[in-house]
């Protein structure tokens, strides 16, 4: 792939827990061209949460994060330990922006405890580094993919994201080849 | 299943509440449908107009005519589009109605995302399934037209325009041309470019049963409404409910039977022999013959009022001998037929056999040509059908020497008609079947010359 893009990973609301942002960005820039800057300290998304629903509107996140937004930003990825969600729909893994500045993901049912099941941190980063390639390939103007094993598969479950690979298959690389 | 595209897909999205609208767009979209919003229903039925929409995605309460209101209004138009009810304020009744009238699914927000997710590919299948049924039976209908008539002369081809024009309407056909010219593969052509494609085409030959039987065969009759009637039986006109009836060679029925059909026509309803109960009579009907009914009238052999009935719409098949530009085309197809139900290679035709189907007259037509190359292609040994193949008949009945290649023949063929028709080329392009800049090529082509 040719250029290099800016990302830059903020956590919002906290820190999540168990995840290692060090750890993340070496996994993203492996696969993609990208050098990541990580911003310690945690935005404040407060606003977007719906009480009734206890859990945070992903729409008005991604606009709280796009605040963040500096002159030379080039990508915004946003990682939050809360529960998203957008209005229709029980709950989201993520929302981005397709071909445009802003992504989100939350790691809230990324744990295996939110299913009941023993922990593993070596599943919680796997299954973040994958939101992350996924929602990142939205804002690179990659749509879900249908037809190959790929990070870019849609999923409604989080065995969806487990069986999916941490990687682009060759059409949507192709694609990423093109834009990067 | 093949894969698909989703954006040959087009989901309208109709929800007063515009972060619905919004969010469920950003998710269809990221799958990479065709996403159209509206925001009430009359939003919804202007984007029927200006998409083809194939899934609808329907909130149940909205300011205006409500989703349950807007699905019968669609219906009214539109029985394919799948309707989906989104709906924050679920009912059992609500539900039950949805779906009792033509819902395909029905979900309260918010919804799981897996189960939206499944809700769509499943209506996205029954789409494609849609889809694949309709192009196999648009290719269906394709190979039965085009696959039994064959003819590419100016003649055979006004023919089959006709065929087109009257096919999709209901119109009473009446086919007239010579024995052999293949009347009733135009009935049969008729009836599959039909709306009543999907039910059967019943042919009668009228000259081929007395007029006894012909009533109960037409009419069909109850167990013991004569001697020897031991079962019920449908008659052709009970046949062909919702189908076409061919009426063959109706010029031979006699005056009782052609009282008996009008009466048919006129009230579309009759009784079985023997019978009390009054059946629809449901059918198109498809007439031919092979005499000219109008003389027929005039000398009283046929009746008037039955004649206007069954000549709403004609048309004559030309002979044989005026179209034997698609002598060649005939042949090879008759060659290929044969040999294959013969289960042999199909053997070449000479150029000397060539000429001699060229020249003969063809007194039987299309149904003479055919049985001139089965016998041809029974007693061929060589592989190459010469005129000694040929039944004697065929070389016997020849006209004059005249050139026998095609282009000698198109050459004659026009030189006769722009003299037949006064040299009006607008006049003598339209009897061709072919345009004027055409018909200017041909005459500059063959040098023809006006006469001084």
């Amino acid at each position: 792939m040719s250029g290099v893009r800016e990302v830059t990973v903020i956590p919002l609301g906290t820190h999540p827990r168990d995840v290692s942002l060090e750890e993340l960005r070496s996994g993203i820039e492996q696969i993609l061209p990208v050098r990541i800057t990580i911003r310690p300290r945690p935005v404040d998304i407060d606003s977007a949460l719906d009480a009734s629903r206890k859990q945070y509107h992903s729409t008005s996140v991604l606009a709280l994060l796009l605040q963040q937004a500096e002159p030379h930003t080039e990508r915004l990825l946003g990682i939050t330990p809360y529960d998203l969600f957008v209005p229709v729909l029980t709950f989201v893994f993520g929302q981005a922006q397709l071909n445009n500045l802003a992504a989100v993901f939350s790691t809230f049912r990324l744990h295996n405890e939110f299913y009941g099941i023993p922990r593993s941190g070596e599943q919680l980063a796997a299954r973040c580094l994958k939101e992350a390639l996924h929602e990142l390939g939205h804002t690179f103007g990659l749509r879900h993919c249908i037809d190959h094993p790929c990070v870019m598969n849609s999923s409604t479950y989080v065995e969806d994201i487990d069986l999916k690979p941490a990687d682009f298959c060759l059409p949507c690389r192709e694609h990423l080849e093109i834009v990067l | 299943m093949t894969a698909f595209d989703p954006s040959d897909i087009t989901i309208m999205i109709v929800d007063d509440e515009p972060s619905v609208r919004q969010s469920l767009a950003a998710w269809f979209e990221d799958d990479g449908y065709s996403i159209v919003t509206a925001q009430n229903a009359a939003e919804a039925l202007q984007c029927m107009q200006e998409h083809s929409v194939d899934i609808i995605l329907l909130d149940i309460k909205m300011p205006g005519m409500d989703g349950l209101a807007l699905q019968d209004r669609i219906r009214e138009f539109n029985q394919q589009v799948i309707i989906i009810i989104i709906t924050a304020f679920a009912t059992v009744d609500t539900a039950v109605r949805a779906l009792k009238a033509g819902a395909f699914d029905y979900t309260t927000k918010p919804v799981d995302p897996d189960e939206l997710s499944h809700l769509v590919l499943n209506a996205v299948d029954k789409i494609r399934l849609q889809r694949e049924n309709l192009a196999l039976r648009e290719s269906i209908d394709h190979l039965q037209f085009v696959d039994d008539i064959i003819g590419e002369s100016g003649p055979m081809q006004q023919v089959l325009e006709l065929v087109k024009t009257v096919a999709p309407t209901d119109s009473t056909v009446l086919i007239l041309g010579e024995s052999g010219t293949g009347k009733e593969l135009i009935a049969r052509a008729i009836h599959m470019n039909s709306r009543r494609r999907y039910f059967p085409i019943i042919p009668v030959n009228c000259g081929a049963l007395p007029e006894s039987l012909l009533e109960s065969e037409l009419f069909g009759h109850e167990k013991g409404a004569f001697t020897g009637a031991q079962y019920r039986r449908k008659g052709k006109f009970e046949m062909a409910q919702g189908g076409s009836l061919f009426l063959d060679e109706i010029g031979t029925l006699s005056l009782k039977s052609q009282i008996d059909l009008l009466r048919v026509l006129e009230d579309r309803e009759f009784h079985r022999l023997g019978g009390e109960r009054t059946v629809k009579a449901d059918f198109r009907l498809i007439c031919a013959t092979n005499v000219d009914l109008e003389k027929e009238v005039k000398s009283a052999v046929f009746r008037e009022d039955l004649y206007y009935r069954v000549n709403v719409f004609t048309i004559t098949l030309p002979p044989l001998r005026e179209r034997r530009a698609d002598i060649p085309l005939l042949a090879s197809h008759f060659v290929e037929r044969h040999a294959r139900s013969m289960n042999r290679p199909a053997p070449e035709l000479s150029s000397e056999a060539m000429d001699v189907l060229l020249t003969h007259d063809w007194p039987g037509n299309v149904r003479e040509l055919e049985n001139a190359i089965e016998r041809a292609v029974v007693i061929n040994k060589t592989g190459i059908i010469t005129p000694d193949d040929l039944p004697v008949q065929v070389g016997r009945n020849s006209v004059p020497p005249r050139g026998s290649s095609l282009s000698e023949m198109e050459e004659e063929h026009i030189s006769h008609m722009l003299e037949e028709n006064n040299w009006n080329i607008s006049r003598t392009a339209e009897k061709l079947g072919i345009d004027r800049v055409t018909l200017y090529n041909k005459i500059e082509k063959y040098g023809l010359k006006r006469p001084e």
